[in-house]
């Protein structure tokens, strides 16, 4: 008796101490995003001093600084936070779904395919912003069900599924080749972000269905988030804990579609990011449990940060993709070798 | 040591000509016949017979048509050689690391050599299509080792699953090195967005001129090792036992597979997946023979790539569209269609 007693404490107490963990290593990330949100702010070819920053938010007409920064920083700061949010959140998803952290929407061709829908509305249909958002999600819709139908069969493979996912991606990056190719001169700075992505000339109208999509969304997402920590325990696992597990997986895998779409319509493909926030967030705040949030806030630090490092740091701007695929690429790497060393693979 | 190979093992080495296999070659040799034709005769222009007679003997040099065949002269013989370099580069990568999905474009080899071409242009100054060739070389060798290398670690061996997810990885590595080396040189970012799609257009007597020596010694290094290569299917030990010397012929297969698709590579730019088509279309009608399979894989790729050339430019009438595009699109799915197929324990 007295045995189970402290058994229940010691859980209880670990438990505890994780949601303390969790605790401290949120509001750290919030912390850091709004450290980095100032800096977008703040920094630039002029450096203005904090109070002009906030009398220009405010409101208040400073000649200059009015239009640097609420023309240009400000939607490119929250451009950067939104995209890099649901960029993070939409790949731990997927990697907590399909338990294995290279199964994430970059690696996998869902990104290839909004991008192709976005690039062709832009360069071929010239069409507006809502119709690019919309065609991209659809063209992430439908690659993700065209990777269901061949995936599907006897037996399910997670080795199968990615390189189903590389044969799609390669067949598609070809198609968004062809159309930058085809593109008229003037085009390709703006085509370009459609190979690496980037937060150059962010728009505050652009944002705006980025951010409300991210907003009617994370909800959602963060609710369902409990249910899928216990997807992780196995699928018979979570059956007997009361999850419903296909409508469940369902819905988890086509909100993150709309919501991966939606910032790749914005932003383009910013590379590695979706594919960087889920391991970073799990090894800062541990494995059990849902680590949606951190996830997300991991993924709007890190493109934050990486634009700052792209704008400020060499001799020229470089786009934000850029930098997290240099970033990243390392980091897949080790990944690769560590899972081979492991035999996972 | 050379007895203790069973005997059944050795019957297994003796040739086995496919019952069918004389009409295959003649199947073969008439589709070759066909897409050169086709390759000469097709386009935004089609030629007629009388223009194509005059082209090819040098006859009535004034006439558009004529000029028209003689320039598509040089590009077929160019899509030639570059189906052939790359139809038995994939054979020899299929076989040296015993993995059915291995192809230049899937292993990342196409982008080391684009990232060692890319920072020649960028950096160098570098234009001239015989300085691109040892740049691309350079970087497919180093690419190839380093992929092999992250691939055949841990338990199992290079299987499947392993090599392509390195290869994927290596090659979303090195494109965004390409991407940070360009955006800052719009020079080098016009020059290359041309070069990255692979393409056969650019094929002129001058770029054969530089490729057929390296051709030359893929296809001999290629047609020596493959008695030697099939041996080394059977195993490790038993090519041992029959005097083949696994880690010599490897290096050797492996060198000749990335001189292929590098130089290639350099002259064309990254044209996908032909190895893959052309080794598992033969493999499939006259068996792993890799002594017949060399040379039939060769043809093949020349067939096949020809062929999407021509397509290329009959569905982007009037311009055309790029071979390395029409290629990505066949070969995908056939990609697809492996990994379907094949048992989960394989990859």
């Amino acid at each position: 008796m007295r045995n189970q007693t402290s058994e229940a404490g010691f859980i209880r107490e670990g438990i505890l101490q994780r949601r303390r963990r969790w605790n401290l290593v949120t509001s750290l990330l919030i912390l850091l995003a709004v450290v980095l949100c100032c800096a977008m702010l703040l920094l630039g070819n002029t450096i203005y001093p904090v109070n002009v920053v906030i009398r220009t938010l405010l409101g208040e007409d400073i000649a200059g600084a009015n239009f640097a920064i609420n023309t240009i920083r400000l939607p490119r700061m929250i451009t950067g936070f939104f995209a890099g949010f649901a960029f993070g959140i939409a790949g731990y998803i997927f990697q907590t779904m399909l338990r294995n952290p290279l199964a994430n929407p970059n690696i996998l061709g869902i990104t290839s395919g909004s991008s192709v829908a976005a690039v062709f509305c832009i360069i071929v249909l010239h069409s507006s912003n809502t119709v690019v958002s919309i065609a991209a999600v659809i063209g992430g819709l439908i690659t993700v069900i065209v990777m269901y139908l061949l995936s599907r069969g006897r037996s399910f493979s997670i080795g199968r599924l990615i390189i189903i996912g590389i044969g799609m991606q390669a067949m598609l990056d070809a198609v968004i080749s062809y159309l930058i190719l085809k593109s008229a001169q003037q085009d390709i700075p703006g085509a370009l972000r459609w190979l690496s992505g980037s937060l150059n000339g962010s728009k505050m109208s652009e944002v705006i269905p980025l951010i409300i999509i991210v907003v009617v969304f994370t909800p959602i997402l963060l609710i369902l988030g409990k249910q899928l920590s216990m997807l992780e325990l196995g699928e018979q696992m979570a059956t007997s804990l009361g999850v419903a597990t296909d409508k469940m997986r369902i819905t988890l895998i086509v909100s993150s579609v709309i919501i991966i779409s939606i910032a790749t319509a914005t932003t383009g493909p910013i590379a590695f990011v979706s594919f960087l926030a889920g391991p970073i967030a799990n090894r800062l705040v541990g494995v059990s449990g849902s680590n949606i949030l951190p996830a997300g806030l991991v993924g709007a630090n890190l493109v934050l940060f990486a634009d700052l490092i792209g704008q400020f740091a060499f001799e020229y701007r470089f786009p934000v993709g850029v930098i997290t695929g240099l970033l990243g690429a390392p980091y897949l790497i080790y990944l690769l070798i560590r899972m081979n060393r492991k035999g996972e693979l | 040591m050379k007895n203790n190979v069973p005997a059944s093992k050795k019957k297994q080495l003796a040739l086995h000509v496919p019952k069918h296999f004389s009409l295959i070659l003649v199947v073969g040799l008439i589709l070759l016949i066909l897409a050169i034709i086709a390759s000469l005769v097709l386009g935004a222009r089609v030629v007629s017979f009388q223009e194509l007679m005059d082209g090819l003997f040098y006859q009535n040099q004034d006439s558009y048509g004529a000029n028209v065949v003689q320039k598509r002269i040089a590009r077929t013989v160019f899509s030639l050689c570059c189906g052939v370099a790359l139809g038995i580069a994939g054979v020899l990568m299929q076989s040296v690391t015993r993995n059915p999905l291995a192809d230049p474009s899937i292993l990342g080899v196409n982008t080391g050599a684009s990232l060692f071409v890319v920072s020649g242009i960028a950096f160098f100054n570098i234009t001239t299509a015989g300085q691109h060739i040892w740049l691309a070389l350079l970087g497919a060798a180093i690419t190839a080792v380093f992929v092999f290398g992250i691939g055949s670690m841990g338990r199992g061996g290079a299987t499947p699953i392993k090599l392509v997810l390195a290869g994927a990885a290596t090659s979303a590595a090195l494109s965004s090195l390409v991407t940070a080396i360009l955006i800052p040189s719009s020079y080098a970012m016009d020059q290359f967005r041309f070069w990255q799609v692979g393409s056969v257009g650019s094929g002129s007597w001058n770029s054969i001129m530089i490729f057929l020596p390296f051709l030359l010694v893929g296809l001999i290094i290629a047609f020596v090792s493959a008695p030697a290569l099939n041996a080394l299917a059977l195993g490790d030990d038993v090519a041992t036992g029959l005097g083949v010397r696994p880690g010599v012929l490897r290096f050797f297969a492996i060198c000749a597979g990335v001189i292929l698709c590098g130089v290639t590579t350099a002259l064309a730019g990254p044209i996908g997946f032909i190895g893959l088509l052309a080794t598992h279309a033969m493999r499939m009608v006259i068996g792993p023979d890799l002594r017949l399979l060399v040379p039939m894989s060769a043809l093949a790729g020349a067939i096949i790539l020809t062929f999407s050339d021509v397509v290329g430019r009959l569905l982007g009438s009037p311009g055309e569209l790029e071979v390395g595009i029409i290629t990505a699109f066949i070969g995908a799915p056939i990609l697809i269609l492996l990994a379907k197929r094949s048992k989960v324990r394989s990859l």
